[in-house]
């Protein structure tokens, strides 16, 4: 069972989330412009690391508010916790902002 | 007073030697469906210089973690086809690989418990007789007939209204079906070598021409993977991306018991899947965990709602002791359907994306995936399941048919 720290809300069980996927994906800023493979990238292509990968999370029993988490998918270790309005932390392991494919976006990339 | 002598040791099943410096095909997993590659690839095509590389031991990850239920009853034809190919073949096996691994064509029962279940349900058994599969649409009492501890109260929190039937799906004793696999590969002149981690990839320009191992450099003409929750990160190495997420799968035994559980049954929507193994346990599954991880266990409260709904459905088993545990990790798409086919390298193959249903495939996988290796083409059977559906659109969405939340 994850012990997961809401930004709001403090500890509590895996069981009060639901889980969101990759974060820091946001809309393409020319949607209209994209090729058909590009749009493939977007909707359906994510990482997968082994290791620490950042993610999103919903409160949805509590404050029914999204927040990020870096956890590391080996060990379920829970690295860095974060509002979508807040830099993603550093954390080893984990590729920095300039790797991102697509810059972060500061609504923490919610589609 | 002496002991009775222990049983002599049995024959091994296949030799295990040294990794040659380069092969025609190399496989990476020697887990079920790398194994079926593998002879199909000697049996169908006649290629038997193959190495079949894993870094732990023959079919130790997932093909020894699932829940070894055999169907297909999916709902479109691209998969009704690939999965009812995989059943026909199943039903030869025993006898072409001589080696009886107790496949048991008991029948599976999909139940509904809601009106859009019951829906879901008849529009898939007729979309099933139209592709050939044999399904019936069982009501409630025909459900209490074929699995009479099946409770089918009204008073239930979800009634059982009806459900699907395959009779022809069923079990089979998953080690028992890799063993015989890697014996009739190895007799053909296939490599097994376990303890062997593919580290990365040896390519000449946007070709694949071998693969680094924690054995050293084996050059390979063609390289296919076939390593299910890993894929990503295979492919990651050799220099592309999947459309796949890798989840916790987990599965339990109870302890052993009288048989009293004649079919295997399914339920989407209260969420088990229970059938009772040859020797006797209780062999109950859930949903993936539904974040990324990589770890082979999964959560508790999985566990929890899963014995929740075996319990209302089978009160039967409510004193019944869990025996243990596990988890493997699956490859889920995002349409639920996996991918068979080429890479944007060359000479690489990718078969992975099973999710949480590969084990039923293992044949009809190896089959299409030794001709797509043979040939650099796909079969027509896994045509439809190129990489290049996500570009095109033509997804295959086998979520509702898939029975397991992922």
């Amino acid at each position: 069972m994850l012990l997961l720290n809401c930004p709001w809300c403090g500890p509590r069980d895996e069981t009060e989330y639901h889980y969101g996927g990759q974060a820091h994906i946001p809309f393409p800023e020319t949607a209209g412009d994209l090729t058909d493979e590009q749009w493939a990238e977007y909707v359906f292509y994510r990482d997968n690391p082994k290791g620490p990968f950042a993610e999103r999370w919903v409160h949805s029993t509590g404050c029914r508010r999204w927040f990020n988490v870096v956890r590391d998918t080996v060990s379920y270790e829970v690295l860095a916790v974060y509002r979508l309005d807040e830099p993603r932390p550093e954390v080893p392991g984990l590729p920095g902002p300039d790797d991102l494919r697509q810059p972060a976006d500061p609504a923490g990339g919610n589609r | 007073m002496t002991a009775a002598p222990l049983p002599e040791h049995p024959d091994w099943l296949w030799r295990t030697p040294d990794p040659r410096p380069s092969y025609d095909v190399v496989i990476v997993g020697a887990g079920g469906h790398g194994l079926a590659t593998a002879y199909y690839l000697a049996k169908n095509h006649g290629i038997t210089n193959v190495a079949v590389l894993e870094k732990g031991w023959l079919a130790g990850g997932n093909m020894a973690r699932n829940t070894t239920i055999i169907r297909s009853n999916y709902l479109w034809d691209e998969s009704a086809a690939i999965y009812e190919h995989a059943l026909k073949l199943w039903e030869r096996l025993p006898e072409e690989l001589d080696y009886d691994f107790l496949f048991s064509q008991r029948g599976v029962l999909n139940l509904a418990h809601t009106l859009q279940d019951v829906r879901e349900g008849v529009r898939r058994v007729n979309a099933n007789r139209l592709n050939g599969v044999d399904a019936e649409w069982l009501d409630t009492d025909e459900v209490a007939k074929v699995c009479p501890i099946v409770n089918v109260s009204p008073g239930t929190r979800y009634p059982v209204l009806g459900g699907t039937y395959q009779p022809r799906a069923g079990i089979a004793k998953h080690d028992h079906v890799a063993w015989a696999l890697a014996r009739r590969a190895d007799e053909m002149g296939v490599d097994l070598i376990q303890g062997c981690e593919v580290t990365g990839f040896v390519k000449d320009g946007d070709r694949v021409v071998g693969v680094e191992t924690s054995r050293g450099r084996i050059l390979a003409g063609r390289v296919g993977l076939a390593a299910a929750g890993h894929s990503s990160v295979l492919a990651e190495l050799a220099g592309f991306r999947l459309p796949v997420q890798s989840h916790p799968l987990q599965a339990l035994v109870s302890e052993l018991h009288q048989p009293v559980h004649p079919t295997v049954v399914m339920s989407n929507h209260v969420h088990v899947y229970v059938s009772q193994a040859h020797k006797g346990e209780l062999v109950m599954g859930a949903g993936v965990d539904t974040y990324n991880g990589y770890g082979q266990r999964g959560s508790f409260h999985v566990i929890e709602h899963q014995m929740a709904a075996a319990v209302e459905l089978f009160p039967v088993f409510a004193r019944a002791h869990v025996l243990r545990t596990w988890g493997g990790i699956v490859d889920v798409t995002p349409d639920a359907s996996p991918v068979i086919g080429t890479t944007p390298v060359e000479n690489l193959f990718v078969n992975c994306g099973w999710g949480t249903g590969g084990f039923k495939a293992t044949p009809a996988a190896g089959w299409t995936f030794a001709h797509t290796i043979a040939t650099g083409e796909p079969h027509p059977l896994n045509k439809p399941f190129a990489l290049e559906r996500f570009t095109t659109g033509a997804l295959i969405d086998e979520h509702g048919a898939a029975a397991v939340a992922h």
